[in-house]
């Protein structure tokens, strides 16, 4: 890895300054788990690190009835699936926070920082679209909000200038009758990047009977994650029942543009994107309904554990 | 670049040390301050040779930069023995032969404490999910597991028998 000057300010004007001083030389490091790999492959040098976890408003986790979730954008995702109030109101986020690789890389790796690294299988950037996040971005010219779905531009590429620094992500409190789930096909248990991922947000009326808000978003089908709008739109009113999430799994599908390369052919992630669809509607559904689904790393057996490591009660 | 001084506390001694901004953590470990338990396997977050336990959370230590270890409290397997003799994973590592080659043993003794520190009492789904981040190419892992289970059983025992 070439040499590169390592900074660590402490407030959000100074990251911005030291940033746009240095231009595209220049990269935030939040979790590294991207950007210490990309450097040491020496897909691009670096004159100057900007280090973002000691800003306070860029490591905030914070949830309130009425503002919603703010998750900073130097917040891991381990701190996520530690945090009881996510868990509990936002389980479709834990899915995503405890499939990013490892315990190892969970510790570290960020929501921020796998949205803007901007690729298109991210496990993140699906499921905050699905729970309608606004990414706050600031920079030499001010503050401006961008929604998650229209956040990246291509693989690898963002709305981001040269210069500007995602903030932290925000998230609507959740509605009554809501539930978000996502999940993703990989040939492994873990460990791996997405074939493709699918994940899903319904807003349940009628005694939880029909669907009043759908959103549906797709991963690694794209070259950027994909919102299934036409599919959503499908459900939208209507009873909730096998035929019409069938019905809805097949727009996602028709509406998926997959590459073939080494992690499956387009046919094969067109299949998936059926498969998976429907299966995200199913487990949103549920938790909507307030039923409990296990994510890819909670003891299907063990419903009282809903946190990947539940901490040991007090000592007694 | 100059170096960059770093204060930190590793296995519960202070240490400093001075770092190029590009070295990780795993390269100041090994090279700079001698504590070569943690393997360098693949270098880029896959195999969990390198693991350390960093305040508290479980991390790659070739995914940290070694001047992010600044004010941080770091454990190491050369942190796991102590003076009256092995942890009790290290010696049901032993005792369940769950190790062959022994280059990832470090970074699979450093994640299960850092498991059992938070879980004592894991299920064998929570151990297997856990060690998802470490890669054994010798033993199938199931040796692995037992010991780890084995050694949370020990570990429960003792700390009801010290009341």
């Amino acid at each position: 890895m070439k040499d590169f000057e390592y900074v660590a300010p402490r407030t959000l004007r100074e990251a911005i300054s030291l940033l746009a001083e240095k231009g595209e030389r220049a990269r935030v490091l939040a979790g590294g788990t991207d950007l210490l790999v990309q450097l040491r492959s020496r897909r691009f040098e670096l004159d100057r690190v900007v280090d973002i976890k000691h800003i306070p408003e860029l490591d905030e986790l914070s949830f309130g009835p009425r503002r919603g979730l703010r998750i900073g954008a130097a917040v891991s995702c381990s701190r996520l699936y530690n945090d009881p109030d996510v868990v509990e109101r936002y389980p479709g986020l834990i899915d995503s926070a405890s499939i990013i690789g490892g315990v190892q890389i969970q510790g570290r790796a960020t929501f921020g920082g796998n949205l803007c690294n901007a690729s298109p299988s991210g496990d993140a950037i699906s499921s905050l679209i699905v729970h309608a996040a606004v990414a706050e971005i600031a920079g030499p010219d001010g503050k401006r909000t961008v929604p998650v779905a229209e956040f990246c531009t291509g693989p690898g590429q963002s709305v981001l200038q040269p210069g500007e620094i995602l903030v932290a992500l925000q998230i609507p409190p959740p509605r009554k009758f809501s539930g978000g789930h996502y999940l993703r096909f990989i040939p492994r248990n873990e460990m791996d990047i997405a074939v493709v991922g699918a994940g899903a947000y319904v807003e349940l009326a009628d005694r939880k009977r029909a669907f009043k808000t759908v959103r549906i978003a797709l991963a690694a089908v794209a070259p950027t994650p994909l919102v299934a709008g036409e599919a959503a739109e499908l459900l939208i009113g209507h009873q909730v029942d096998d035929e019409a999430i069938a019905a809805a799994a097949e727009a996602a599908r028709a509406a998926a543009r997959p590459i073939s390369d080494m992690r499956g052919p387009a046919d094969f992630r067109r299949h998936l994107v059926g498969v998976l669809t429907a299966r995200a509607l199913k487990g949103a559904v549920a938790r909507a309904r307030g039923q409990f689904v296990p994510n890819a790393v909670q003891d299907p057996e063990n419903a009282d554990a809903p946190i990947p490591v539940r901490r040991p009660e007090a000592a007694g | 670049m100059s170096k960059i001084h770093v204060q930190t506390k590793i296995n519960g001694e202070d240490t400093e040390f001075l770092c190029e901004p590009r070295q990780s953590l795993l390269e100041v470990l090994r090279e700079e301050l001698g504590f070569t338990g943690s393997k360098e396997g693949c270098n880029d977050g896959n195999c969990g040779a390198c693991s350390v336990i960093m305040d508290g959370t479980l991390v790659n230590s070739c995914l940290v930069l070694a001047v992010e270890a600044q004010g941080t409290e770091i454990t190491t397997v050369e942190g796991l023995a102590g003076p009256e003799g092995l942890h009790p994973l290290q010696q049901k590592f032993l005792e369940h032969a769950a190790l062959q080659c022994g280059i990832c043993t470090p970074g699979f003794l450093v994640a299960a404490k850092a498991l059992l520190d938070k879980n004592p009492d894991p299920t064998e789904h929570q151990v297997r999910h856990w060690l998802a981040g470490n890669l054994c190419r010798c033993t199938g892992y199931d040796k692995i597991v037992r010991a780890i289970l084995d050694a949370a059983q020990v570990m429960r025992e003792e700390s009801a028998a010290a009341g």
